[in-house]
């Protein structure tokens, strides 16, 4: 479906101008709030009041970089945002491993040694993806508590890993299903075990799916705000949640740019995800709609 | 389902038996883990809004009481009133804007992967980081208001997020930015699935361009906009974030929706009796969207 529209009459070069016109215009509509973000987050706040959203900065400076990573008042503390932004890392990092690794082993059983009630497992699994998660919260507070969890680094991973698993198993399991079944039938043949043909067999073409997990659990989970405001104290507390505490402290003067400059820490680990390896989260923020 | 090929001989051999269950094993973990934390926790969540639970769990029944208190709650009314207002001009405005941006991107355009990052950023940042964007450049005093005022046109009225009939909007405003660019993609790739020659087909029969997208193209899309409708009507009723970030629910109760609505009154307002029937209500409403759209899905496989 492309070069419908033709480059021939000047009416055709008029109506091409006019495309790319909108285009560029829809362009502006999503690169500006960013750049405002990031101009604002060097003003100083004399220069904010004084000009519009778009003036240039006209003496850029970084501290309001430096207040909102080291000083800038979360609620009580007034420490930055740059402890709960490693609070995030060390949250996201053990959730997305063993979200992933649990996803594979899942596709790979349910796909390359399918057994009665296979797909119904799956189908009981995938319902997971759907639910409204205000729906556990409440459950889930009181069974994080039993288990001595309650605001804690390994409670909050243990609830992004329980609930990352639906969408990691069906990313795994939509792959590994297009993987042909001849080379792990011959594999059995020869009397090589569950684990030993996953780890020859499968997991070296498994890169591509891998990433795409990877991304996904990351984006989400370090996005997370439901999870991080209900399951977590100031010493666990992920990066989002500091964010949303420090623009509604309400101590003094609001400091636009600090605000901003916050804003720009928090979103900087999922952007730079975003332009190393877009083509993967595309696809992954796809792969729910395509059909397995 | 199963294949004859992928089945296992199950040898009367302890290892024989071991490899014949591993799988089994293997997949027992998320199974419980599933059946606990996302049905247990369900139905708990059930039998919680059924009890009186204020400040903590208790079980004394009050059957459906809760219900009935949520449907003569105005605050809730509201909530839902916004969540159908919201989640209509979110999936709505998202489907025109992502169609028409994949059909414009789609004409051999320079640079079309330039602007498809473009498009798509916002989709990567979190609804807390928007809310927080939004809200600044939403700001009357200083914001877009203020700088449309100070190009002349003093009399320039953008001051939404603090007018409560209004305030809805913006929260409208701030998710379509976000979301929009994933729909485009979305349909992009649709797009490019389709067979050139039906297109060249209608051309040769002397159909016009617009006639051509709407009577040709869009039906080959109607699989794309299912699923996009699925996925932005799943992230309207989950919106939670969005809203604290942005108006705070604010002015008032204006812009509550359900889901801040639940996390107020079980957390804030020691109301978890209430807050239970308005999350199990909220499960209905996704449920309600998930079936038919599940119901298709494995009809058409079945057929294709």
């Amino acid at each position: 479906m492309a070069n419908v529209i033709r480059r021939q009459t000047p009416a055709a070069r008029l109506l091409r101008a006019v495309l790319y016109g909108v285009l560029i215009v829809a362009g502006l509509f999503y690169i500006l709030p960013m750049v405002v973000m990031l101009m604002t987050s060097i003003k100083p706040l004399s220069e904010i009041s004084a000009g519009t959203l778009l003036s240039l900065p006209q003496n850029p400076t970084l501290e309001p970089w430096t207040k909102a990573w080291g000083e800038a008042c979360t609620g009580m503390r007034c420490e930055g945002v740059g402890g709960y932004f490693w609070n995030s890392f060390a949250m996201v990092i053990p959730a997305v491993l063993i979200s992933t690794t649990v996803g594979a082993l899942n596709g790979y059983a349910l796909t390359k040694w399918r057994f009665k009630g296979s797909e119904l497992v799956f189908a009981l699994m995938l319902f997971g993806c759907f639910i409204p998660f205000q729906v556990v919260l409440l459950p889930m507070a009181q069974t994080l508590g039993w288990l001595g969890l309650s605001s804690s680094r390994a409670g909050l991973i243990l609830v992004h890993v329980v609930f990352g698993i639906a969408f990691t198993t069906l990313f795994f399991r939509n792959f590994y299903v297009g993987i042909p079944n001849e080379l792990v039938s011959a594999a059995k043949l020869d009397g090589a075990g569950f684990f030993r043909i996953f780890w020859r067999i499968l997991l070296p073409v498994s890169a591509p799916i891998i990433v795409v997990s990877v991304i996904w659990q990351f984006t989400q989970i370090w996005n997370d705000f439901l999870f991080g405001v209900a399951f977590s104290a100031h010493n666990t507390q992920p990066v989002t949640v500091a964010l949303n505490n420090l623009v509604n402290t309400s101590t003094g003067v609001r400091e636009y740019n600090v605000d901003m400059a916050a804003a720009m820490i928090a979103a900087l680990p999922t952007l730079v995800v975003y332009v190393l390896a877009g083509k993967y989260f595309v696809r992954g923020l796809t792969a729910g709609s395509v059909k397995g | 389902m199963s294949e004859p090929t992928t089945r296992t001989a199950v040898r009367p051999t302890a290892s024989g038996w071991l490899q014949a269950w591993l799988p089994r094993l293997v997949l027992a973990p998320s199974v419980a883990v599933s059946l606990f934390f996302v049905y247990g926790f369900m139905f708990w969540t059930f039998v919680l809004s059924l009890t009186s639970s204020r400040m903590l769990p208790s079980y004394d029944f009050v059957g459906f009481g809760q219900y009935t208190r949520l449907m003569a709650n105005e605050r809730w009314w509201i909530a839902s009133t916004n969540l159908m207002l919201f989640g209509v001009l979110f999936i709505v405005i998202c489907l025109v804007i992502g169609a028409l941006l994949a059909i414009l991107l789609d004409q051999k355009i320079r640079q079309e992967g330039a602007l498809r990052t473009i498009y798509l950023y916002p989709m990567a940042l979190s609804f807390i980081v928007t809310g927080v964007v939004w809200k600044w450049l939403l700001n009357p005093q200083l914001g877009i208001q203020a700088m449309v005022q100070s190009w002349g046109f003093e009399s320039f009225r953008f001051d939404w997020i603090v007018d409560p009939d209004m305030a809805i909007y913006t929260l409208v405003i701030a998710a379509v930015w976000q979301a929009s660019g994933f729909v485009m993609a979305l349909f992009l790739a649709g797009l490019r699935g389709i067979d050139d020659s039906i297109v060249k087909a209608a051309q040769l029969d002397g159909a016009s361009l617009p006639r051509i997208y709407w009577r040709v193209v869009m039906p080959c899309l109607r699989p794309v906009v299912f699923s996009a409708v699925m996925i932005l009507a799943h992230i309207a009723i989950k919106s939670f974030d969005l809203v604290v970030a942005l108006t705070g629910g604010g002015p008032g109760y204006a812009t509550d929706l359900p889901a801040t609505f639940m996390y107020t009154h079980a957390f804030n307002r020691a109301q978890i009796g209430l807050g239970s029937a308005s999350a199990m209500l909220m499960l209905g409403g996704v449920l309600a969207i998930l079936i038919p759209y599940l119901y298709s899905e494995l009809r058409s496989r079945k057929h294709g």
